[in-house]
């Protein structure tokens, strides 16, 4: 008896496989239901907020960053990726010499992505983006400044 | 001549020409069939690979080719113009013969079995008094074929895969026989038009109501085996033999084996669907009254076949691949006991006349 059990068994766990690749195909065909491909130049591509493509330096409405030139990235930097350029300018108000970057260099060629350098900031000035579209015809574009030609320390970020 | 039947178009259009051209013109009239069969045979296997994919992306929840031409469907032409221009590479001490013969036999029983198929009212090349049995034979030279490209290859991947090829055609052929052999019983012919007229007012599925139904389930498993489709595809076992018996073959060479897979594909569906659905009748008749009847009989004809088709890959992308082991045990325990039974089963109904 168990022999025609067997095939009976076997033909009904079959269906219930047809059954479950049947439910995706169909749905699939008709209306793309549960299609998870993404046509990416034609349609755009869904990045996870996560997804750690570039790093970049907030600015805000006035060309203002939060970079107070501490230099605490660039330290921690396992591969050199950061170099920042910096001066001392006198601060009128209070007649004091601060640090001021001039170029925040950042070698993208370079970055393996690690996250350290943005862990490391205290001031929160660099974050990551997710623009992942960071080909190049030459190797000299992936040299990026991140401070915005003119920009300046938003003031309070300092205390 | 050997085409007897009189509403054969190609017999008649050979006639037409022996008669205005003599003997080159009946030679003639061989090579525009011939013509015709290739097409038929390169067109319909690039659509397979084509649909294949684009079935096998939807059950994956992917699009598949859709970028080549519309929906993609130039992809597989791309393909096989990529494959022509691809330099043709093997085993350095292959045995050449052996290694080139291969392929020079699954295309020709591939298109053999084609031959006597009928896709319409009178369009078929070599109606036969024996068809379905004369394609049930030829089907097993290409087994040959893949064991010659097994044994040929000099590697024992392709060996392997080529023996597991021809163990499991062998077995399968049994079970397609023997489910075969319940419907010749109803129909009393092997001839392939006199099946389908035998199908006039039901198709034999319905007539033969249950041992008809064992013998179709019984046949298409037979048949995904013998196309050395999944779930039986051990042959070609991608995880544990590289790509089994034509892991040798580059370009064209390649192309043959996986193109005589689809036309092999298509055979077994033809078949099933003259067997068990009729052939070319349109159900219920619903087209009889119109014009351009042959024409009618093609549609309907690919519309069973394409549904056919589609249940081997819904197959193909649900089922996983068996083990040897369970692959003969199915066979030898389960489909031939079965698809004996079900025989003398047939038998009985036959001469009680229990059939509808």
């Amino acid at each position: 008896m168990s022999y025609i059990g067997n095939i009976l068994g076997g033909i009904k766990t079959l269906l219930t496989g047809m059954k479950v690749t049947g439910g995706y195909f169909f749905p699939s065909v008709i209306g793309r239901k549960y299609t998870i491909t993404r046509q990416y130049p034609d349609e755009p591509a869904i990045v996870a907020d996560r997804f750690k493509g570039e790093v970049v330096m907030w600015h805000n409405e006035n060309n203002e960053h939060r970079c107070t030139g501490c230099q605490a990235c660039e330290i921690a930097c396992p591969n050199g990726s950061i170099e920042i350029i910096w001066d001392r300018v006198l601060n009128e108000e209070t007649g004091k010499k601060v640090k001021v970057i001039d170029q925040h260099i950042y070698h993208l060629g370079m970055c393996t992505m690690c996250n350290l350098c943005i862990q490391a900031c205290p001031t929160n000035a660099i974050m990551w983006s997710t623009n992942f579209h960071n080909s190049t015809y030459d190797r000299s574009q992936l040299t990026k400044v991140l401070n915005k030609p003119g920009s300046k320390l938003m003031a309070g970020v300092e205390e | 001549m050997i085409l007897t039947n009189t509403t054969n178009y190609f017999a008649q259009l050979i006639d037409y020409l022996f008669e205005q051209m003599g003997l080159g013109g009946q030679i003639l009239g061989y090579v525009i069939v011939a013509a015709i069969y290739l097409t038929f045979f390169a067109v319909a296997g690039l659509l397979l690979v084509y649909v294949e994919r684009r079935v096998a992306a939807f059950f994956q929840l992917r699009l598949g080719p859709n970028r080549v031409g519309p929906w993609g469907l130039l992809q597989t032409i791309a393909d096989a113009l990529k494959l022509l221009a691809k330099e043709i590479t093997g085993t350095e001490r292959k045995d050449k013969l052996l290694y080139h013969a291969a392929y020079f036999l699954v295309i020709p029983a591939a298109l053999i079995g084609l031959s006597v198929i009928p896709f319409s009212n009178g369009v078929q090349a070599y109606d036969l008094n024996i068809g379905v049995f004369f394609i049930s034979a030829v089907s097993s030279v290409g087994v040959l074929g893949i064991l010659f490209g097994g044994w040929g290859s000099n590697n024992k991947y392709s060996l392997i895969g080529g023996m597991r090829s021809g163990l499991q055609m062998i077995s399968y052929e049994l079970s397609a026989g023997l489910a075969i052999l319940t419907i010749i019983l109803m129909a009393g012919s092997l001839q392939m038009s006199e099946i389908i007229n035998q199908q006039k007012d039901l198709w034999f599925i319905v007539k033969g109501h249950i041992p008809a139904l064992i013998a179709f389930v019984i046949f298409v498993i037979a048949g995904t085996a013998e196309s050395n489709r999944t779930p039986f595809d051990l042959p070609e076992g991608e995880a544990e033999l590289g790509a089994g018996f034509h892991s040798e073959y580059s370009g064209m060479g390649f192309a043959y084996f996986f193109l005589a897979e689809f036309i092999n594909m298509f055979i077994i569906s033809a078949v099933a669907v003259t067997l068990f659905f009729g052939g070319w009748l349109a159900p219920f008749g619903i087209t009889d009254s119109l014009p351009w009847q042959p024409l009618w009989g093609a549609v309907w004809f690919f519309v069973k076949v394409s549904g056919m088709i589609f249940l081997l890959m819904w197959f193909r992308w649900t089922f996983p691949r068996l083990r040897i082991d369970q692959l003969l045990t199915l066979e030898w325990k389960y489909l031939l006991p079965v698809g004996l039974l079900n025989i003398v089963l047939m038998a009985i109904l036959v001469y009680y006349n229990i059939i509808l």
